[in-house]
């Protein structure tokens, strides 16, 4: 089990942050441009809040990383049903799925700057890195599904609708949740990180970008919080989704 | 509605479990009685057509059937009720009254995981009387009741499965002594 986020930890670093950048600002003709402190970022980010050009930027970006986790989710949810029970459509799908774990994301990215434009970029990507785990997951979790069950299926010649919510849901979810959690995580970074590169008009990964050309750091630590806070809503928003399927599944 | 076997032959991992059987199982109950590992299961397998045989002729298994299983082949999250939804689809008027003849509650909340084997085991039954079935195969249906519990859901299955053919496997004839025995041995 990962270690737990404690409040003391956490306010821990953060004042060793504060107090790293108020040294370094001591030590160095203009420091602070080298590590904003935590005081200097959240000034930013609270003068940002009020800006539609803000809004706009967390909204291109989330609609299109959430947007390529949701259609990768779906679309791994579905070949890996699909691939449950025809062991040649897994050795099919094995080679891609073990590419995009092994190759650099950033390959990946320069790669498809060629065949896509910057704005389906992030989405694309996203969606990349989404596809490997929720599709391992979700397979092991079918493969795993009570034979006994099934059979009891047959017998009783339960409908196929049924036998999804009665045996296969609840047996997959599990892995699924624990999947998409990663994966959450994993679309968020590798989705900012397409920006960056691609750099699409009016988004996350483009101010990130200016702020680094322009040598922002409180710009720069600003929208990595809000990248963060974006990441961690949505992995909630997320879960409490699956969470009720699973109290709709009586899990 | 009968149903026929002929020279039926299984083995398993190249170990005969059943060797040309025949046999006819006509309306009422035919207990099935052997030692373990004697191919009690098999044969039932076969008859729900969960398996293949290797050789052999099964007539008239193509029926609907309904089931009590060795294990009680429940899903352990879900209540009494959840499991009958499961398996029937729709709960059936009488289902309150039979299991509180076994001495359970439909309207019970808690998942079946907390409930105590015996229990498990009349629920399991309780679902296979139920289920709209043209043929019964009930493995072991009394594993884990007490002689009480036993009586009544012999009583049960007495009362509502005449016209169907009804196959027990068991070890325990007591109150079946009326019924037609099959008795099955690896010799």
């Amino acid at each position: 089990m990962s270690p737990k986020l404690r409040p003391w930890s956490v306010a821990f670093w953060l004042l060793a942050w504060q107090g790293g950048s108020m040294a370094l600002a001591a030590a160095v003709p203009n420091g602070e441009l080298l590590l904003a402190s935590p005081v200097l970022a959240a000034a930013r980010l609270l003068e940002l809040l009020p800006s539609p050009a803000f809004w706009r930027a967390v909204g291109n970006s989330s609609l299109r990383i959430f947007g390529g986790f949701l259609l990768s989710c779906a679309l791994a949810a579905l070949l890996a049903s699909l691939a449950a029970g025809r062991s040649w459509l897994q050795d099919l799908l094995a080679p891609p799925v073990a590419a995009v774990k092994a190759v650099p994301v950033a390959s990946f990215i320069i790669l498809a700057l060629v065949w896509l434009d910057a704005r389906s970029l992030s989405l694309f990507i996203s969606a990349l890195m989404v596809f490997p785990p929720v599709y391992l997951n979700v397979l092991e979790g079918l493969q795993g599904t009570d034979r006994k069950l099934l059979e009891l299926a047959q017998v009783y010649r339960i409908p196929l609708r049924r036998q999804i919510w009665g045996i296969y849901v609840p047996q997959t979810l599990p892995y699924f949740r624990s999947a998409s959690s990663l994966a959450l995580g994993l679309c968020w970074k590798a989705g900012a990180a397409a920006e960056i590169i691609g750099l699409p008009a009016g988004t996350i990964g483009e101010r990130l970008y200016t702020a680094k050309i322009y040598l922002q750091t409180p710009d720069l630590f600003a929208w990595t919080a809000v990248i963060l806070f974006l990441a961690a809503g949505f992995e909630r928003l997320f879960l409490a989704a699956v969470d009720g399927l699973a109290r709709k599944a009586g899990l | 509605m009968e149903i026929h076997v002929e020279s039926l032959c299984k083995s398993y991992a190249g170990k005969p479990v059943l060797a040309n059987l025949t046999a006819v199982f006509r309306p009422g109950i035919t207990c099935i009685a052997a030692p373990s590992g004697t191919g009690k299961t098999t044969l039932l397998r076969l008859l729900l057509g969960l398996d293949s045989p290797d050789a052999g002729i099964i007539r008239g298994a193509d029926h609907r059937w309904a089931a009590v299983f060795q294990e009680d082949r429940l899903l352990e999250d879900l209540s009494a009720i959840g499991n009958l939804r499961f398996a029937l689809g729709q709960i059936p008027e009488e289902a309150g009254a039979l299991l509180a003849r076994l001495g359970l509650e439909l309207l019970d909340p808690n998942p079946v995981r907390e409930w105590s084997g015996g229990m498990r085991r009349r629920l399991a039954l309780a679902r296979a009387l139920l289920a709209p079935s043209e043929a019964l195969a009930l493995d072991e249906p009394f594993t884990g009741l007490d002689k009480e519990n036993r009586s009544r859901c012999l009583e049960l299955i007495l009362e509502r499965e005449k016209g169907k053919p009804v196959l027990l496997a068991t070890h325990d004839l007591t109150g079946l002594e009326d019924a037609p025995v099959l008795f099955l041995s690896n010799t």
